[in-house]
């Protein structure tokens, strides 16, 4: 039996516009979360942070030379010393990697032939991939040693171990970004400047690497950041002694170091633990700085090079 | 960090789907006591099939900390619960009882080349203390000392603080990750002092263990000698204890009945620690053991 009545084509499920408001809406909302998250971190930070504050005076805790929650005498919470080895740590490290890191970038983006580029890259990004753990270990037992012997100390435990690890954690950040930032300098530019006379390394160094400076920044900042934040690297090989650091041959005690070792055993709801939220805080709020100047510093070279 | 906790996670899981969480015995705490409670374990569990533990690290303070927090059934701890942690366990409703597995000479260690073979209690609190800076000061070489303790969650940290310096460290003592680590350290640096576990010391090749006296004029004692230790004559020598919820019962009891049995206490010896005294005996027949 043939149906008489045909039914019009099937109505679609919704119309076009609501699907588009409905996809809009998802990818509005994945875009949200990430905001949300970070405004969440901030907000429980502080909120963890503030009853610290009741029994710390805060200049002391942002003055203060000593820090020791767990005192047999007075405890103590000065964050001084700590933000010092963080920053010596972090910069001793910036100053091994972003040379090393740059070198090897425009080595791998302008020198070295395709065969060899092919090997090269995925052997430095798998350096990314290997746990911190392995690479403190590697401090404790093969950099730190033989920074003793160069340097004439009687252990390797200091804040020059910690740099130069933690500067084999930023490398592979630094170069695979700075070698994008590279290649992606359009061709005319150094044709034009190889067709002026121009030596290759006279190429690389005064045409490309300026043109490519912007992103080259970006990944030394994304570098820096993975380096503040790193812990167990330098929580195993830089001694971790809470005193003011003396020299880069001295022990030092970094912030996020602090964080991973009493936050263990501390006592929850305490003055310790929310002491140990303030710190974190702090962290957080470099991290922040750090990623909002070097967001600056892109743009304005964006605008530069416009 | 991150890492650490992706390794306890992954562990977690795999653990837990092979074996089934219920059945798992969880020990967690002291650094000193982890290979010790590990290898009677290992023996245990070759004994009695079925019976799965687990024994994991984190110093005793968070061994502590897991066991009022209920995440764990036995703490392992090489010192007392201090008293905020007792209130805290009361708070909680955790009954926490005390049961002492071995005694530890705890150990005082130098390089070789060092020519310092003892001293006393008084002077170690003085090193420690950050008062004797240099080797020379006691009748060494003319360098520096570096000092490497354990960090603040460790029990022996608490331990030799409260028991020697009576007062803070010096902030400039190194804070190693464990036992082994200072161990590690003292062997290859000529100026360092540090203090482990006996356990960590008996089979290490390298160190000088130093001999104690408890004071200047005293009778010098040496950790490694089993007599000098449970005579009390040498002077840091502690219980090492293991901490649990209530009267131990069932797979908890029998794993500690095991530890302090004839057999258990053998392996303690064996792993570099000495055996119960009959005092302690009796106090673990008081918890119900």
């Amino acid at each position: 039996m043939i149906n008489r009545n045909l039914q019009p084509l099937k109505k679609p499920w919704i119309n076009s516009s609501t699907k588009d408001k409905i996809i809009h809406g998802f990818f509005f909302f994945n875009g949200l979360i990430s905001v949300f998250v970070l405004v969440g971190i901030f907000a429980l930070l502080v909120y963890t942070s503030i009853p610290a504050f009741k029994e710390i005076n805060l200049t002391s805790f942002l003055t203060g030379t000593n820090w020791n929650p767990t005192s047999y005498v007075k405890e103590e919470y000065g964050i001084v010393p700590m933000l010092v080895s963080t920053f010596m740590v972090t910069i001793g490290a910036l100053c091994i990697a972003i040379p090393l890191g740059i070198g090897t970038a425009a080595y791998l983006s302008d020198v070295a032939g395709n065969r060899t580029r092919e090997i090269a890259k995925p052997v430095v990004e798998i350096l990314a991939g290997i746990p911190s753990v392995v690479i403190g270990f590697l401090g404790i037992i093969l950099v730190g040693p033989f920074l003793a012997k160069i340097f004439g100390t009687s252990n390797g435990l200091n804040a020059l171990n910690g740099s130069v690890l933690l500067a084999v954690m930023a490398l592979p950040t630094i170069i695979s970004i700075s070698e994008d930032a590279l290649n992606s300098v359009p061709k005319n530019y150094d044709q034009a400047s190889l067709a002026l006379g121009a030596s290759k390394w006279q190429t690389v160094y005064k045409v490309k690497i300026p043109a490519a400076l912007s992103g080259i920044i970006a990944a030394c900042m994304l570098g820096m950041g993975r380096a503040i934040g790193e812990t167990m690297t330098v929580l195993m090989a830089t001694g971790c002694a809470p005193a003011m650091p003396e020299s880069f041959l001295g022990p030092v005690r970094t912030l996020t170091s602090s964080i991973a070792i009493e936050l263990g055993e501390v006592a929850y709801n305490t003055t310790h633990y929310y002491a140990l939220f303030a710190l974190g805080l702090v962290l957080f709020i470099i991290t922040f700085f750090i990623n909002m100047v070097s967001d600056i510093i892109l743009h304005r070279f964006e605008k530069v090079n416009r | 960090m991150k890492s650490i906790i992706r390794i306890i996670l992954i562990t977690g899981l795999l653990s837990a789907n092979i074996y089934g969480a219920r059945g798992m015995l969880q020990i967690k705490g002291s650094d000193t006591l982890i290979n010790l409670v590990q290898r009677l374990s290992e023996v245990y569990m070759e004994e009695n099939p079925g019976d799965y533990i687990a024994v994991t690290g984190g110093g005793s303070g968070t061994g502590v900390a897991a066991l009022i927090n209920k995440k764990c059934d036995v703490a392992n701890a090489s010192r007392l619960m201090k008293p905020k942690e007792v209130a805290q366990a009361v708070e909680r409703k955790v009954d926490v009882r005390r049961v002492v597995i071995a005694i530890d000479g705890l150990s005082v260690i130098v390089n070789p080349n060092n020519p310092i073979t003892k001293l006393t209690v008084d002077q170690i609190g003085r090193i420690f203390r950050g008062e004797v800076k240099n080797w020379k000061e006691l009748g060494g070489n003319d360098v520096a000392i570096t000092l490497y303790g354990r960090q603040s969650n460790s029990g022996t940290f608490v331990f030799f603080r409260d028991a020697i310096l009576k007062n803070d460290y010096s902030q400039k003592m190194n804070r190693m990750n464990g036992n082994a680590q200072i161990v590690e350290a003292i062997k290859r640096d000529k100026s360092g002092i540090g203090y482990v576990g006996v356990g960590y010391v008996k089979v290490a090749k390298g160190l000088t263990v130093l001999k104690v006296a408890s004071r200047e004029g005293g009778e010098y004692a040496d950790p490694l000698n089993a007599n000098d230790v449970k005579s009390g004559k040498y002077p840091i020598s502690r219980p090492l204890n293991q901490y649990v919820n209530g009267s131990p019962k069932g797979k908890v009891k029998k794993f500690l009945q095991f530890e302090l049995s004839a057999k258990g206490q053998k392996i303690i010896e064996a792993e570099g620690f000495f055996p119960i005294s009959e005092d302690y005996i009796t106090f673990n027949k008081k918890a119900g053991l």
